[in-house]
């Protein structure tokens, strides 16, 4: 191994190929660091906060971090763990999360994360905000409660699908996912389940219609293996 | 207006609260009003929980609604799970499933029996009966059954554990999994798991044979008891199959009046609200079903174990349907009413459910692979099972946008609420009227609700040791004395004078 393309990250040197973040050599290394905003093929964008690393002493997130030659990654370690945890608390509270009724259920990222980083309660009071449910189209449903405002549905829309339909609108604790139509529906756009949007969101804020629950209990995603022990699966998703 | 239900006067009369009521399942209270002279002028069953399954259902997709309303119960969430796919199969033009998901559902619902039943006559009500009903508090529950009767705590256990096996195989997990979806199930049985479930089931049907005799035998041995405790008449309603047997999956709604004579028979279901209004009463949050045309004095009905053993005219399992001819035996004829027998019928539909289990795991459809229909798309659907505890009936009303807009809920403890209120005040007037009240008198009250194994709340459980507390109070509400039981079952009087 060229230490001119390797780090170290928790003491292990692994390698990188030019221009990969710190997130996609960590994956590709089979070196699991949390997240939910990232998503293979798409511009990373740093929204989530859940990669946090810290690299030779400073906190930065792994998935918009470029990886460079000899760079020190503390990624596994309890404070980080503590923190991430944290944040999904957050985001577990924000939201309107009810995993037991929920069909993305052994299929979500963000539930996967919580059993990874051990999250047993939500410790903040819930928000119960009021969250839109639109089901306007007829092959897709969109379950507002359940977005955590990561914008990879936006991002695939624009990139990829080259439609614009998604898009997040307002600032801060304000900020939502909107739908670029005149009547703000679904159903008035040109959204089709073949698009890439439809098939990138982590929670289960976007989903085909009548499918829910088709997949029995122990054929899901994360049924059998952690999320930790799926870096393939994670780096193989293409946008 | 029913006897006992409004004392004429309340002035001077104090106030007994057995609050929460125990070993059922959820949470109640029971109010009894007496004077002086310990004479009983009011006794209720209060459900004090509200729950909104109904509101907060609407809005969401249908496809949902069977795995979210499954929550209302942690004991028979296979039931809800099937009345709402029952209803939905409607909603998604599903009316004929495919023989394999039929019998797939068919297998959960009755394994879905066999451990309900199990653990509600084992657990739940096996201490009154074996221990006595007045026996030590501390030591009447599921492990003083285990110290003075092991195996039969055991086999209680066992059966229990099979019947959520059974569920386990079907749904992906023993409570609240997702087998069945709005027009079919999920998930094919492989052979292995076929021949897993078949493996013990000789020696859980002999368990369940013996679970029967032990209930005939404490009738035989006491039978002026067993027969008159919390004895009231009523109107009984259950699902048969069309030939008239006893289906707890799928048929047709009948009612019999107390002395066994049809009122509706071989009624469609959904055409329920044809035949069945509820009433809502101020001290309940539980409405109070009834049968239409005889109104609400004399509509109200009982089902459940007890009650479906007599709507249908046979089983259509040798050793249950025997069982079911012994039980009805001690009417000489006519219906059987005694509060008590439900544990009898109950134990023998466990028997019953290991039977049909046996037979659906012979069936070659059970292993096919063909899982999912749908058909027309329809704006309505009802879905009606015969859960554990009775009938359990779901009806949605679902847009065209795929999301509900109504649902209906008559769960089968609502169905009983009258009958548990008539079998309180039939107790309460055999053994607490001018007595001094004790614990074990209170006990009594208690027992009589067990017997309807109520789900009360759908959503908690207790199992004996829950805190109860009896306050005694003046007409003026000053607190006399306090019966209280803590979380160990150590009871504590205390008594308070001004």
């Amino acid at each position: 191994m060229s230490l001119e393309n390797t780090f170290i990250i928790d003491g292990v040197p692994i390698s990188f190929e030019p221009d990969q973040t710190v997130l996609q050599a960590a994956l590709k290394a089979d070196v699991f660091i949390p997240h939910l905003c990232f998503y293979p093929g798409l511009k990373p964008n740093g929204n989530c906060k859940l990669c946090t690393v810290i690299v030779n002493g400073r906190h930065t997130s792994a998935c918009t971090t470029l990886a460079r030659p000899g760079i020190e990654v503390e990624n596994n370690t309890p404070e980080l763990n503590d923190k991430r945890r944290l944040m999904l608390q957050m985001l577990f509270v924000e939201g309107n999360h009810f995993c037991p009724g929920c069909e993305k259920s052994g299929n979500c990222q963000l539930q996967a994360l919580a059993y990874e980083l051990e999250m047993m309660t939500p410790h903040f009071n819930h928000f119960f905000q009021t969250r839109k449910v639109d089901a306007s189209h007829p092959e897709a449903f969109l379950d507002m409660n359940r977005c955590i405002t990561c914008g990879l549905c936006a991002q695939a829309s624009s990139e990829i699908d080259k439609k614009n339909i998604f898009a997040l609108s307002g600032r801060g604790m304000a900020s939502r996912v909107v739908i670029n139509t005149p009547s703000g529906k679904l159903g008035d756009s040109n959204f089709a389940l073949s698009d890439k949007a439809a098939s990138v969101c982590p929670v289960g804020a976007i989903l085909p219609k009548r499918s829910g629950f088709t997949v029995p209990i122990g054929q899901r995603i994360y049924d059998n293996l952690p999320i930790s022990s799926q870096t393939e699966f994670l780096t193989v998703r293409k946008a | 207006m029913f006897e006992l239900e409004n004392a004429k006067i309340t002035q001077g009369l104090r106030r007994i609260a057995i609050d929460p009521v125990s070993r059922v399942e959820g949470h109640g209270k029971v109010t009894l009003l007496l004077d002086e002279q310990n004479r009983i002028h009011q006794v209720r069953l209060h459900i004090v929980e509200f729950r909104g399954f109904e509101i907060f259902i609407k809005g969401r997709p249908y496809w949902e609604v069977p795995v979210t309303v499954q929550r209302l119960c942690g004991i028979c969430p296979v039931s809800h799970q099937l009345a709402a796919c029952k209803a939905m199969d409607i909603i998604i033009g599903a009316r004929e499933l495919t023989p394999t998901a039929e019998k797939l559902r068919r297998l959960m619902h009755y394994g879905q029996t066999v451990q309900s039943n199990a653990v509600h006559f084992y657990h739940l009500a096996s201490p009154d009966l074996l221990l006595g009903f007045d026996s030590e508090a501390a030591q009447r529950n599921i492990i003083g059954v285990a110290m003075k009767y092991p195996d039969i705590a055991k086999q209680g256990i066992l059966l229990r554990k099979y019947g959520q096996e059974v569920i386990h195989r079907v749904a992906g997990k023993r409570i609240h999994g997702t087998g069945a979806i709005p027009g079919g199930v999920n998930k094919a049985l492989s052979a292995e798991e076929r021949d897993e479930l078949k493996k013990d089931l000789p020696q859980l049907i002999e368990w369940a044979k013996a679970g029967v005799e032990l209930v005939q035998r404490l009738h035989e041995e006491n039978p002026s008891f067993y027969n008159s405790f919390g004895l009231f008449d009523s109107n009984m309603m259950g699902m048969v199959r069309e030939d008239g047997a006893l289906d707890l999956y799928h048929g047709y709604l009948c009612a019999k009046d107390a002395k066994g004579v049809p009122i509706f028979d071989r009624l469609n279901y959904e055409t329920y609200t044809q035949v069945l209004r509820e009433e809502v009463k101020p001290w309940s949050y539980m409405k109070f079903p009834y049968i239409a045309e005889l109104g609400p004095e004399k509509g109200w009905y009982k089902v459940g174990p007890l009650a479906r053993l007599q709507t249908c005219d046979f089983i259509p399992s040798p050793l249950a349907d025997a069982a079911r001819k012994a039980m009805l035996s001690i009417g000489n004829g006519a219906p059987v009413h005694s509060t008590l027998a439900y544990h009898w019928a109950r134990i023998i539909e466990v028997l019953h459910g290991l039977e049909v289990i046996q037979e659906l795991l012979d069936d070659p459809d059970l292993l096919g692979k063909d899982l999912t229909v749908k058909g027309e798309r329809q704006e309505e659907g009802v879905g009606v099972i015969e859960a554990p505890r009775g009938v359990l009936i779901h009806h949605y009303k679902v847009d065209e946008d795929d999301l509900v807009t109504m649902c209906n809920l008559i769960v089968s403890t609502t169905h009983n609420n009258q009958a548990m209120n008539s079998a309180i005040r039939s107790v309460a007037m055999q053994h607490l009227d001018r007595r001094i009240i004790s614990e074990g008198l209170l006990n009594h009250i208690e027992c009589a609700i067990r017997a309807y194994d109520p789900c009360l709340s759908c959503a908690t459980h207790a199992l004996g040791k829950m805190p109860l507390q009896v306050e005694l109070l003046d007409a003026e509400g000053t607190r006399l004395s306090i019966l209280s039981r803590n979380s160990s079952g150590e009871f504590h009087t205390s008594e308070m004078y001004a």
